[in-house]
């Protein structure tokens, strides 16, 4: 089990530690904000998070928690403007991405961290075959002959399971099942062997059974090839099976990160205990569902103190007033919250 | 796809029939003695009114007259003009002139219009894309006779950089600026559809995939966001392909080129209906002919699009 790297979210200024550590992937005090007409909306606010080879970080949050953005600023696909990244380092193998050419940042992308998307029928270019798409990248990056790639793309088609590769490599993004797609997807961000894969909502487009068969691929995958995963989603489902650590993230923040199995049976954030509350549960059933109550706040205007404050049933006098740092709470894991400690004790 | 393009070549023929009729029946229904005048100052000949009515049936009714002419049509005889010259002559001649330069003007609007879309619609609202904008609006306000004219009067006559009127040769280098003076207004529309469709598609998600994949820019440019902004482009070049060969009478006109348009135009003028019909039919056939390819070109562009 890993250690966690514990930051001070409220101490203030970019640039980040920049020490080495020898991870594989880690992003450290990131802050993105977006500078829209009506205001700046802060939506990344000091995120750190880590991956390591062979293991699998699920970010856990709601629409607009920033979980996505994190991804994006990470692959270097952030739409600027709006998006700005405005302190912070995401460093691959200790070097600051932020900080290389976009060149070097380029041979990274595909081959050091590749990215699945949510919805595959959007993100394949729909004028070029299925086939085309994953056997470019062996063209253009690796060199190879129209005969040759064609065939390690028929392959990548086969290890994703698409049934009739061959006959499949000429079919168009159109003419594949949602769930067929999104196998597509995969092998495409598969093909140049990348050490990092982002999947950001990989199964959200899907319906509930093909749901259980991509993520049993991913995961095989991944065991396979020992690739650090990073595991974007907000189904507390799908997390459960899949990742080793989950972090989960409001408004712009970590507020807690614990191995799988701890976070689940002792959440160590209000937060997050109210998302296990609120899952649908089978031995009560006839009752009202249980949710947290209120909307996340309004990124151009976070309430001062803790972000979770004004729906948080805890809430004291301090939350309104001081920043919850991320804290070390036991072994391997931390939490943003005043009252961590008490969260964690309770019988 | 072969059934398709067979249906499309047999939709063809009612169309070609209905609009060839049409076109015969308006030019031979305008107003007027088609004689008068074509005998200096005085009254034609009865001998020749006589011959003429009998030549083109003119005693018969409408449908007898069309029917006769699309007879020797279909057999490859277009008539005469009422001087007894071969209308097959005239086209023969005239059109070879006019596609010369339509294909000068597609060639400018296709490269000029596509590369400053392209250019101004990745980078928009910089200083290109504003220079783009205010010169394709300067472009679209000016009627094509005003282009020309200053055109001419400018690069010809003042400053002595090309010469005010194609020789009778018509060499390429000559049609450069006619070419640009008929496809000005198009350059512009094109301009303005190409950066539309590019900085549309420029935020696509399967842009943002390409880039993530690590493909150089100009890759996810030139191959991945190009061809997909291309479809709108295309339905504009393609529409535009058929106006522009069916002749240009004021570019024609200014730069003295002997091309179909000035036929038609003289033809009119001069109430040489059978020349009119003639002319026109084939215009039609070109026309017919360049939307279906246009078509074709579609299914090319965009495999979405089936057509079965």
């Amino acid at each position: 089990m890993s250690d966690i790297l514990v930051s001070e979210q409220s101490a203030p200024g970019p640039g980040g530690s920049g020490r080495p550590s020898g991870r594989l992937l880690e992003v450290d005090d990131l802050r993105v904000e977006f500078r829209t007409r009506d205001g700046v909306a802060k939506v990344i606010n000091g995120v750190t998070y880590h991956v390591d080879a062979g293991e699998t970080l699920a970010v856990l949050g709601e629409s607009g928690s920033g979980k996505s953005v994190t991804a994006q600023t990470i692959m270097g696909i952030l739409d600027t403007p709006p998006g700005f990244v405005t302190g912070g380092q995401v460093r691959f193998h200790g070097k600051d991405m932020l900080r290389m050419s976009d060149e070097e940042r380029r041979r990274i992308r595909g081959e050091g961290i590749a990215m699945i998307f949510q919805d595959a029928l959007s993100a394949l270019n729909p004028v070029f075959t299925v086939g085309f798409q994953i056997a470019e990248q062996f063209r253009v990056r690796r060199g190879m002959g129209r005969a040759e790639a064609k065939k390690r793309a028929i392959d990548m088609l086969d290890q994703v399971k698409i049934p009739n590769a061959k006959g499949r490599f000429n079919n168009y993004p159109h003419q594949f099942s949602g769930g067929m797609r999104q196998r597509a997807m995969i092998a495409m961000s598969l093909a140049l062997d990348p050490e990092v894969l982002i999947a950001d909502e990989p199964t959200t487009a899907l319906d509930v059974t093909v749901q259980a068969q991509i993520m049993d691929l991913l995961a095989e995958l991944q065991r396979e090839r020992q690739m650090g995963m990073i595991l974007i989603t907000h189904d507390l489902g799908v997390v459960a099976d899949v990742a080793d650590r989950i972090a989960v993230m409001y408004a712009g923040r970590i507020v807690e990160e614990a191995d799988v199995y701890e976070l689940y049976a002792k959440p160590a954030h209000p937060y997050t205990l109210g998302l296990i509350d609120s899952i649908p549960r089978l031995d009560e059933k006839g009752q009202q569902l249980r949710t947290i109550k209120g909307l996340p706040p309004n990124l151009m205007n976070i309430p001062p103190g803790c972000p979770f404050n004004p729906r948080c049933p805890m809430a004291q006098p301090v939350c309104r007033e001081k920043v919850p740092p991320l804290l070390q709470v036991g072994p391997a894991r931390a939490s943003a919250c005043h009252f961590a400690e008490e969260l964690v004790n309770r019988v | 796809m072969g059934r398709y393009l067979l249906r499309r070549l047999l939709q063809l023929v009612p169309v070609f029939i209905g609009t060839t009729f049409l076109i015969y029946w308006l030019v031979w229904a305008v107003p007027g003695d088609p004689f008068a005048g074509k005998c200096g100052e005085r009254r034609c000949p009865d001998q020749y009114i006589a011959f003429m009515t009998e030549k083109y049936h003119l005693d018969q009714n409408v449908f007898v007259q069309y029917a006769n002419y699309m007879k020797n049509l279909l057999q490859g005889d277009f008539g005469q003009t009422f001087s007894q010259r071969e209308i097959s002559d005239i086209i023969l001649t005239s059109y070879p002139n006019t596609l010369k330069l339509a294909v000068v003007a597609l060639a400018i609007e296709a490269v000029i219009g596509l590369g400053a879309g392209v250019l101004s619609g990745l980078r928009r609202n910089g200083f290109l894309d504003n220079l783009v904008l205010v010169s394709t609006l300067f472009l679209i306000a000016l009627p094509v006779f005003v282009v020309g004219f200053v055109l001419q009067w400018l690069l010809g006559v003042q400053w002595g950089i090309i010469k005010p009127t194609v020789s009778s040769e018509m060499r390429w280098s000559e049609l450069i600026v006619p070419g640009f003076v008929l496809g000005s207004a198009s350059v512009a529309y094109i301009a303005r559809v190409a950066r539309t469709s590019i900085a549309e598609n420029r935020r696509a998600d399967y842009v943002r995939t390409a880039i993530a994949k690590g493909l150089p820019m100009r890759r996810v440019v030139g191959v991945h966001l190009l061809r997909n902004s291309l479809i709108p482009v295309v339905t504009l070049l393609g529409t535009d392909l058929g106006a522009l060969m069916g002749g240009a009478i004021v570019t024609e006109g200014i730069f003295g080129i002997n091309g179909i348009g000035r036929q038609v135009f003289r033809a009119i003028i001069t109430k040489e209906s059978a020349t009119v019909v003639g002319i026109v039919v084939v215009l039609v056939l070109v026309y017919l002919v360049m939307n279906l390819l246009v078509d074709l070109l579609y299914a090319a562009l965009d495999p979405r699009i089936r057509y079965e």
